[in-house]
């Protein structure tokens, strides 16, 4: 019977895997996407960190709710709230285009459409954002 | 720290907050933050928003809404880290460092809306 010995060598063997750069995301369009789309989860938290801070002041009463309008006037927090609409926008639109491969609807032996169940979110979105809307402006 | 069975319910979670965060927050980060600041629409009284913030079914909403955009945001956060940083051996402080702050900002928007 063979007996195999195990040599230990003061080289550590070189790995197979290849070296990514930590700025990978840096290298095509489509990666840069991704990462744009993942750093929306920031934008996510600091829209709802906005929302608290209005519903605060408002509890706390017209002077503090004037007191807040009055720093969200400032120029860096509408640029700062202007990004976040846009990525919030972006995680919006692009959360919409997936929901076709997360979720297959079925009826009787068809199967829904992607396309109409991406349309069926933007229609959703169309209306909670305009039921939003009129609670705050006009109702 | 996270265990393994827990990864089903926080998937859960990120769906669920992504749906709604997609929904109603770029509304309203719309009209409060951009629309009303520029002066696009008028601002709405503290008196109207005291009025709809008031409504049980609105704090029940807003706090739904915030707990699991919370989560969702939390979620997708670690795994940004992990892939675009490559700090997966950082996995247990970065799930206990999102998933708290979720778990803060959670909490505080309940206070918040149950003694408004």
């Amino acid at each position: 019977m063979a007996h195999i010995a195990e040599h230990y060598t003061e080289y550590h063997p070189r790995w197979l895997r290849p070296h990514i750069s930590t700025y990978w995301w840096l290298r095509k369009r489509s990666y840069f996407a991704f990462i744009l789309r993942e750093i929306s989860s920031l934008f996510v938290a600091w829209s709802v960190v906005y929302v608290l801070l209005i519903v605060y002041a408002v509890g706390r009463g017209p002077t503090v709710y004037q007191e807040l309008l009055e720093w969200s006037r400032q120029p860096w927090v509408i640029v700062v709230n202007v990004i976040s609409l846009l990525l919030v926008g972006f995680h919006a639109v692009t959360w919409f285009n997936l929901a076709p491969q997360a979720l297959v609807v079925r009826l009787g032996h068809t199967h829904v459409p992607g396309a109409v169940i991406s349309a069926s979110n933007y229609a959703a979105w169309v209306v909670v954002s305009a039921i939003v809307a009129w609670i705050i402006v006009g109702g | 720290m996270i265990r393994r069975s827990a990864e089903p319910l926080l998937w859960m979670v990120f769906s669920a907050g992504g749906v709604v965060a997609a929904l109603v927050l770029p509304m309203l980060l719309f009209l409060f933050g951009v629309a009303f600041p520029l002066g696009w629409l008028t601002t709405p009284s503290a008196a109207h928003l005291a009025a709809v913030i008031g409504h049980p079914l609105t704090r029940l909403a807003l706090v739904v809404v915030c707990t699991v955009s919370l989560f969702h945001a939390a979620h997708r956060f670690r795994y940004t880290l992990y892939d675009g940083l490559q700090i997966k051996h950082l996995n247990e402080i970065i799930a206990l460092l999102c998933y708290g702050s979720a778990v803060v900002g959670s909490v505080a928007s309940a206070y918040l809306l149950a003694t408004f």
